[in-house]
């Protein structure tokens, strides 16, 4: 366990050196990722913040239950029933067809077709107003109360939502498809730096094997090499977003204002920041992975 | 104990390197290598720590047949060996100490103790005082000894040096042979690979002298146990 750790150290401290070595090149590949980085991790940034505006606004959906006028007293009272019993119901209002008619009649322009009617067009309805509730069980609810004897039509107002969430879907799935190709980016691109630090240390590799390292011994400094480079890039990409989103908000905090919000963008949460980060180490690593896997073979003293 | 039986090695481009070579060096012993330039004493050399495989015949150090060894098993076969290369195969990126410790660290000794057994390993080669030094501020005949302080650091059973007289004027030669000569003392067996006849001579041990590839003599062991 010593030797291992000690092992470990060791080649940690090797690949240390190996960055420090070449600062110059070794920074332009960190920045280089960073910058990739920043691209997904900016959008999902964006996605999250449209995310949590959107639930407020969907916060109070509405619901309107239209009664059949030839429903009957006891089918009319199980309706209410249910409604007073639905979970998610914030509040309930009874608007009758001689309501509904008054308002409608307010409604400039509309009085005098109206007026042409000789009897109320209209039904009975209840509106109805529910607590924040995801789309699908809305839909789901008005599903069910469409059903009831007695119940006209039901609409929701729900519509606008689902178009909301469907957009954020394909949003999301944009990015994840962006974030896959730069992530095969990055791999490519610790992939080759590897490479070409295996070569430039040809001589010393062989050396090496000749006085008895093992392929072990002689892989580790590479992975550490590569992981640490994409774990910097990682790092690299958050302060661009965060130096991204300082700026950005200065702007969105004046249009906020003029609509007498507070809102401005937040920064990805501490839990996310890091798995972007671990993740980029992670892709860092599996570049090495791959090139010391088709490189390092090769290399045999002579 | 090393020892070769009916090896031949053939590089690919048809050159034949070794032909049928047989002998065996006993536990201690030591013994040199000769022959013309391209006789083949440096694949003979490569051989034992299998960098080289042959073509035909076995090789079996310490009862092991290198010929056939495994991959993974080739860094445990190494660092039971000694090697002194032709080119000496310092890194001229680190420190003399850092060089020495090379092997040790790959045995897996804390850094401590590899560099404990490094400064040891320098002071018998008259070295310890340029630890610091890097192998290009070293003459040919020091940074010679420093590869041989790395190739000992491990205290290897077998010592085998190609060449670590080459380029080196006649003092600087004697000193490294009498090194070669102390580590025999303590029970090491040492191979050298030399061209220097006259030394060879002077020195009166065991001779293996090959000729386009053959042994073409064996002066045989001072104790008489030769093949
Ligand atoms: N890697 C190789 N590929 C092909 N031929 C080789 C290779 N190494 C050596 N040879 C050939 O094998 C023969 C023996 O070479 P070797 O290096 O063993 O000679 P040597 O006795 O060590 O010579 P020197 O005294 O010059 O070092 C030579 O003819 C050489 O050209
Ligand atoms: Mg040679």
């Amino acid at each position: 366990m010593r030797v291992w750790i000690s092992q470990h150290t060791q080649a940690l401290r090797a690949a240390l050196r190996k960055l420090a070595a070449q600062r110059a090149s070794n920074l332009l590949n960190v920045l280089a990722m960073g910058i990739a980085l920043a691209l997904p991790a900016g959008g999902y940034t964006l996605v999250m913040n449209l995310q949590s505006v959107a639930q407020r606004f969907s916060l109070e959906p509405q619901m309107s239950v239209f009664l059949d006028p030839l429903a009957k007293p006891a089918e009319r009272e199980a309706i209410e029933r249910r409604l007073k019993s639905a979970p998610g119901v914030a509040a309930l209002r009874f608007v009758s067809r001689e309501e509904a008619l008054k308002d409608l009649r307010r409604t400039e322009g509309l009085a005098e077709s109206l007026a042409a009617l000789n009897q109320n067009p209209l039904p009975d309805a209840w509106v109805v107003r529910l607590g924040p509730i995801p789309p699908e069980a809305l839909e789901t609810l008005a599903a069910e109360l469409g059903k009831l004897p007695g119940v006209g039509q039901v609409q929701v107002d729900s519509a606008w939502a689902r178009r909301l969430a469907a957009m954020m879907a394909i949003g999301r799935l944009g990015l994840a498809v962006l974030a896959a190709l730069l992530a095969a980016g990055l791999v490519a691109v610790t992939f080759n730096t590897i490479r070409l630090q295996i070569l430039t240390q040809r001589e010393e590799i062989e050396v090496c094997k000749l006085l008895g390292a093992t392929d072990a011994y002689i892989r580790r400094p590479f992975y550490y090499l590569g992981a640490l480079q994409g774990l910097a890039g990682g790092l690299t990409s958050l302060a661009i977003l965060a130096g991204s989103l300082v700026l950005l908000n200065r702007g969105v905090r004046t249009l906020a204002q003029s609509y007498g919000s507070s809102f401005e963008l937040a920064f990805l949460p501490l839990g996310d920041a890091l798995a972007v980060a671990a993740f980029a180490g992670l892709l860092g690593w599996l570049g090495a992975y791959l090139s010391v896997s088709r490189y390092l073979l090769e290399i045999e003293p002579r | 104990m090393i020892s070769f039986s009916g090896v031949s090695k053939r590089y690919p481009g048809g050159q034949d390197a070794l032909r049928g070579v047989t002998f065996t060096i006993g536990d201690g012993e030591l013994v040199f290598l000769t022959g013309h330039s391209g006789a083949g004493k440096s694949t003979l050399f490569r051989l034992i720590p299998a960098i080289e495989r042959p073509s035909a015949g076995s090789v079996l150090v310490n009862g092991q047949n290198v010929s056939a060894i495994k991959r993974t098993a080739l860094p445990y076969l190494r660092r039971n060996l000694g090697l002194i290369f032709q080119d000496q195969k310092l890194l001229y990126d680190r420190s003399v100490i850092d060089n020495v410790m090379l092997p040790l660290a790959f045995s897996g000794y804390a850094p401590r103790e590899a560099a404990r057994r490094a400064r040891a390993a320098l002071d018998k080669v008259g070295m310890l005082a340029r630890e610091k030094a890097n192998p290009v501020q070293l003459s040919g005949g020091e940074q010679q000894r420093v590869a041989i302080a790395r190739a000992v650091a491990n205290r290897p059973a077998i010592l085998l040096a190609d060449e670590p007289t080459a380029n080196l004027d006649a003092e600087s030669a004697a000193a490294i042979v009498a090194l070669f000569l102390d580590f025999q003392q303590v029970g090491v067996t040492v191979l050298i690979a030399s061209h220097d006849a006259a030394l060879v001579e002077r020195l009166g041990r065991r001779v293996l002298r090959l000729e386009q590839g053959r042994l073409a003599a064996d002066s045989g062991a001072p104790d008489g146990a030769t093949q």
